[in-house]
């Protein structure tokens, strides 16, 4: 029968989990229901447990001048109250699941459970979140991009656990977040979209779009993201074709339970025509006239 | 490995050596016979097993025993006899928002969790607290009606 470990201290966690062959479970929300079992019974765990979720180290949230350091075990609810956590951030984790669920799920979680439909994970790519993983005898820092290398598929060693998101603060101001589910709670998501730029003076200067639920990984295609990046927002339009046939042929979603490849490839596109053609051009020439 | 595990459920200090990743809906129910949460989906999406767990609603069909060592578990049964209980089953019962009664006490958690922290909510605040909380019976309405209705004539008391 599994048992479970539960340690005081960050410290002492890392130690287990370089003895023992442990699962981490941190708010439990995916373990769970992976894990689930005929009423009454035990879950089906197959291994030990180590609880981590009230590790203290593991709950902080620092800032400086330049970055956020979120505890990988921060409740997404917990977030919420965080003024230094970027709104857009916030906006995913307001759409996530219901209260209940945000009060137990965790950042460190979402990331680490690496669904394509993982609904933090687009905004973390956006951001190009860093994460510190941490084993008794090494710590490293890794891109978040790397971190997940297929769905449900990290790098993360045996000994080694998801200690911290290092956000950089960036400034935006055109941000857009969509996610687009069957309904408003308790929605896993067909797919969700969120879309960065940062213009001035007529000009992009910066844009970054992450896509989600729309391949194996999140999906952001640089590529496209250079042919926009330092134009002038009239010539936005005459680009639109040449950008929207990049991305369509990144972008190879899949049919499933929630939703068919044709439909979010449909709105993937048309989310990213919106984004432009309102958001960065028509937006920004209102605001300009006034 | 396989030691006791301390929880306070409605107020009691409660010792178990249960297997530590014993769900904490089975050990309300069937150890505890504390039978206000319930199963409907087990997998957190309908919000019939939901108690307070240090002042935040949770899923209890969504953690095990060893993850809430040492916290405060609160049930409708444990909140049956406040003041604040006696406001929401009477503004429950007044607006009609009990009808078959499966989800109510999963209803009524989180009705005093989302009142707890928000004392004059809104309708959107209301929907948004009991949005993972399913009802077949009412179509919601009149449970939103019944909490706004609290929130009211409860003023002062969360």
């Amino acid at each position: 029968m599994v048992e479970g470990y539960s340690p005081n201290t960050f410290e002492e966690a890392l130690k287990i989990l370089n003895e023992e062959d442990v699962i981490i479970y941190a708010g439990g929300t995916d373990l769970m229901v992976k894990n689930k079992n005929i009423t009454s019974l035990l879950p089906k765990f197959t291994k030990d447990l180590l609880y981590v979720g009230d590790l203290n180290e593991l709950k902080e949230i620092k800032e400086d001048d330049n970055k956020i350091k979120i505890g990988a075990a921060c409740t997404l609810s917990s977030l919420l109250r965080v003024e230094s956590i970027p709104e857009v951030l916030k906006e995913a984790i307001q759409n996530i699941a219901s209260p209940a669920i945000r009060n137990m799920g965790t950042i460190g979680g979402n990331i680490c459970n690496a669904s394509p439909a993982g609904d933090t994970l687009p905004i973390l790519y956006a951001l190009e979140a860093k994460l510190k993983l941490v084993s008794i005898n090494s710590s490293r820092e890794v891109n978040i991009n790397d971190f997940i290398v297929g769905s449900g598929k990290i790098i993360l060693k045996d000994n080694e656990m998801l200690e911290s998101i290092l956000i950089e603060k960036v400034k935006f101001n055109k941000i857009y977040y969509q996610k687009v589910g069957a309904r408003k709670a308790c929605a896993i998501s067909k797919t969700s979209f969120v879309a960065l730029a940062e213009v001035s003076n007529q000009k992009i200067i910066d844009i970054r779009i992450a896509i989600g639920s729309v391949g194996p990984k999140i999906v952001r295609v640089k590529e496209a993201e250079d042919i926009l990046i330092g134009r002038e927002l009239k010539d936005i339009e005459n680009l639109m074709s040449e950008v929207k046939k990049v991305y369509s042929e990144k972008i190879i979603p899949i049919n499933d339970q929630r939703s068919t490849a044709t439909y979010r490839k449909t709105v993937v596109l048309r989310l990213i025509q919106f984004f432009l053609q309102y958001k960065v051009v028509f937006e920004h020439s209102v605001k300009s006239e006034k | 490995m396989n030691k006791t595990i301390t929880l306070k459920i409605n107020n009691k200090i409660i010792k178990t050596e249960e297997n530590c990743t014993k769900r904490l809906l089975d050990f309300l129910r069937e150890d505890m016979d504390i039978t206000g949460p319930k199963e409907g989906c087990g997998e957190g999406e309908c919000g019939t097993c939901a108690v307070i767990i240090d002042k935040d609603l949770v899923n209890s069909c969504l953690v095990t025993i060893g993850s809430v060592e040492g916290k405060e578990i609160l049930t409708v049964e444990g909140l049956k006899g406040t003041k604040q209980f006696d406001v929401l089953e009477k503004c429950f019962a007044e607006a009609g928002a009990v009808q078959c009664g499966f989800c109510t006490p999963g209803m009524i958690m989180a009705a005093q969790a989302l009142l707890s922290k928000i004392q004059k909510p809104t309708e959107d605040d209301v929907r948004d607290g009991i949005s993972g909380n399913l009802c077949r019976c009412t179509g919601y309405n009149m449970i939103i009606n019944a909490i706004l209705m609290a929130a009211k004539r409860g003023e002062g008391l969360w």
